[in-house]
């Protein structure tokens, strides 16, 4: 109990840290880039008074001090407001977010929950099969695939599978013409929402499985030599059960452990793979939001990718607290 | 990215005989005896060798200017023919140019972020571990922070906010945003095995003798883990060129200036897929899977030097060695 207190005490100061990255990265650029971008807005043709709202939404009025704005700028967190965007106005930035946070979720949770469970079968067998041909071939074939960039991964897979064979739509994430209406549940909708997050999902677990393979592979490579394996072996039990009960059970707590690392990747090439497909998720709007200049929808953006990956990560550590008592019990 | 598992291993012995096998010879020859016994190390750095002689003789292999108005040499984008090896560009330059100049901006941003990344690492993981204390749990917070918070995200943030500031977009502002959010993987990796080194004898050793606070971190405690400095160092690279080659894709970086990325955000600005020209993309994405894939094969080889259980297997006068050893002592 102390142990998840002290987890939950440091997510807490971690998300303290991002909101006030938010807060403080933009008033310490050099060149004040509020004054500039609100400079900018005003070449946008927004009536004065617009440009005033914002103003003080942004929080960037020189006359109020630096303490208050900070606090004012809590308060309208808290309260759930990210600010209005500029590229899609007036829409406010939370209803952006929170429309196509979701898709986001679908699509890192679909491609790291497949690429976990294959990447860890593989990396067991490979280890079992040590030597073989496979084991010394496909973990660096695994390797160069993904040392690609996913989002030129994505490139590749959307014009050879969706642009030459024509075997996945290109872009967005359901079939805007027969489901006008916007989500429903329904077979078909299912149906077309998973043929059009296939591509996307395969693109981040090409990526990402080579970390999970190789972890348990070395893994299990330092477990088998474990005298307690000879033993399992030497009573006659078998394989599968020597393998899976005795073996993978122990070498999974680093694959485990390194859960939060490959995450923030699997985040990271989920943003881009987005932008590649057309796929209406958070990186989209990101993107959107860099390349429009729209700065409260990129700092909204990096606040809630940030708040999801702080949240699943809190997840990950409650898992590994259950899996080895060791960490419960504070003996780790 | 993958897992050192750099552990003290017994094999240290190991390496101690092979080093007194090879004190007679010189350094160059004890060098290509690695690249020789270590076929990884050896294809990765031979990979990426090729990809610098490319960039810095990029004047020598192509007539064509990168950028500029000399550079527009062909009507449009043409597929490749004997005169353009990668065809053109939309805007009519010659790709394999921009490739070979390309080459000189994306290598020199991942090289300055992955060496600043990397003084930021050992400074911040040697010094947490080894004060220890209040200073380790203020610095471990803040690598924890940097390390959970997502790196693209963030950087996404920092470089737009760069170009609204009006620094410019230009490819220091892009090296520093990855310097930035690439080294807390790093700095953990070095301050959990500089918490087991410095307990060993050899820095108790140096402390009693009055040794000075900073030579006993950085001449006796970083020279026994170089070699996971070096693999967490081909590790920030990897990532700070599929990073920056990320941020110059979504628009972020100078995209007047021929990069990798910069090739990639043009590609996919005017509809390469959609009209078919593959070799708008193709090349500088090939040229990234490879640098990238390279690296990892060194740091593989790197991780077998350091920690011989992952070799397939052990030559077999070491084998021969060690067992002698065994059985005089």
């Amino acid at each position: 109990m102390r142990y998840l207190l002290r987890r939950a005490g440091f997510y807490l100061i971690a998300l303290w840290a991002a909101v006030t990255f938010n807060f403080v990265i933009p008033r310490l650029m050099p060149g004040d880039p509020l004054q500039n971008y609100i400079a900018k807005l005003q070449n946008q043709g927004l009536t004065p008074a617009t440009i005033a709202a914002l103003r003080k939404e942004f929080g960037a009025d020189p006359s109020v001090p630096l303490w208050h704005q900070y606090l004012d700028y809590l308060n309208a967190l808290l309260h759930g407001q990210l600010g209005t965007s500029t590229s899609e106005f007036p829409t406010p930035v939370a209803q952006i977010l929170a429309q196509s946070l979701p898709w986001t979720i679908c699509l890192v949770g679909a491609a790291v929950l497949l690429s976990f469970i294959i990447g860890t079968l593989l990396g067991v067998l490979f280890a079992w099969r040590r030597g073989s041909w496979y084991d010394t071939t496909l973990p660096p074939a695994l390797t160069f695939l993904s040392a690609i960039p996913y989002f030129w991964m994505a490139l590749a897979l959307l014009y050879v599978f969706g642009m030459m064979l024509g075997w996945f739509p290109t872009s967005d994430a359901y079939d805007l013409s027969s489901f006008p209406n916007g989500p429903e549940w329904s077979l078909d909708f299912i149906l077309s929402m998973v043929q059009h997050a296939a591509l996307p999902v395969i693109t981040l677990i090409i990526g990402s499985l080579a970390q999970w393979v190789l972890t348990m592979r070395n893994a299990m490579v330092t477990t088998l030599s474990e005298d307690y394996l000879l033993m399992a072996q030497a009573k006659g039990l078998p394989a599968l059960r020597v393998v899976f009960a005795y073996a993978a059970r122990n070498a999974i707590l680093p694959s485990i452990t390194s859960f939060s690392i490959s995450l923030g990747l699997v985040v990271s090439g989920s943003l881009l793979t987005e932008i590649v497909f057309n796929y209406p998720g958070i990186g989209y709007h990101l993107f959107r939001g860099a390349s429009e200049s729209d700065y409260a929808l990129v700092e909204g953006g990096f606040l809630v990718v940030a708040l999801t990956v702080l949240a699943a990560n809190f997840l990950a550590e409650l898992v590994y607290s259950v899996l080895d008592p060791r960490i419960r019990h504070g003996r780790a | 990215m993958q897992v050192t598992n750099l552990g003290e291993s017994p094999v240290d012995t190991a390496a101690l005989i092979e080093q007194a096998d090879q004190r007679h010879r010189g350094p160059f020859l004890n060098a290509l005896r690695l690249l020789y016994r270590n076929p990884k190390i050896a294809a990765g750095l031979g990979i990426l060798l090729l990809f610098v002689l490319m960039a810095l003789a990029a004047p020598l292999l192509t007539p064509y200017p990168p950028d500029g108005p000399q550079s527009q040499v062909a009507q449009g984008a043409q597929p490749p023919s004997p005169e353009h090896i990668l065809g053109t560009t939309s805007l009519g330059q010659d790709m394999f140019s921009q490739i070979a100049y390309g080459a000189r901006v994306s290598l020199l941003i991942g090289f300055v972020a992955a060496t600043g990344s990397t003084l930021l690492q050992v400074i911040f993981g040697l010094s947490s571990a080894y004060f220890g204390g209040l200073i380790d749990e203020a610095l471990s917070l803040l690598i924890n922070v940097f390390l959970v918070l997502p790196g693209l995200p963030l950087a996404i943030v920092l470089a737009s906010l760069a170009n609204a500031s009006g620094v410019g977009k230009n490819e220091f502002v892009i090296a520093m945003v990855l310097l930035f959010t690439s080294w807390a993987y790093g700095a953990r990796v070095l301050r959990s095995q500089t918490l087991s080194l410095k307990e060993r004898e050899f820095v108790t050793a140096a402390r009693s003798m009055g040794e000075v606070t900073w030579r006993t971190i950085f001449l006796e405690i970083l020279p026994n883990e170089i070699a996971l400095v070096a693999s967490t160092y081909v590790g920030t690279f990897v990532y700070a060129l599929g990073a920056e080659v990320a941020l110059e894709f979504l628009g972020l970086g100078d995209v007047s200036h021929a990069s990798w990325g910069s090739i990639l955000f043009w590609a996919q600005l005017n509809g390469a897929l959609i009209t078919g020209q593959w070799w708008l993309f193709v090349p500088a994405g090939v040229c990234v899977a490879l640098v990238c894939g390279a690296l990892t094969l060194v740091n593989f080889g790197i991780d077998e030097l350091a920690n011989p259980s992952l070799r397939q297997a052990m030559p077999r006068k070491l084998r021969k060695l060690l067992k002698t050893r065994a059985v005089v002592a």
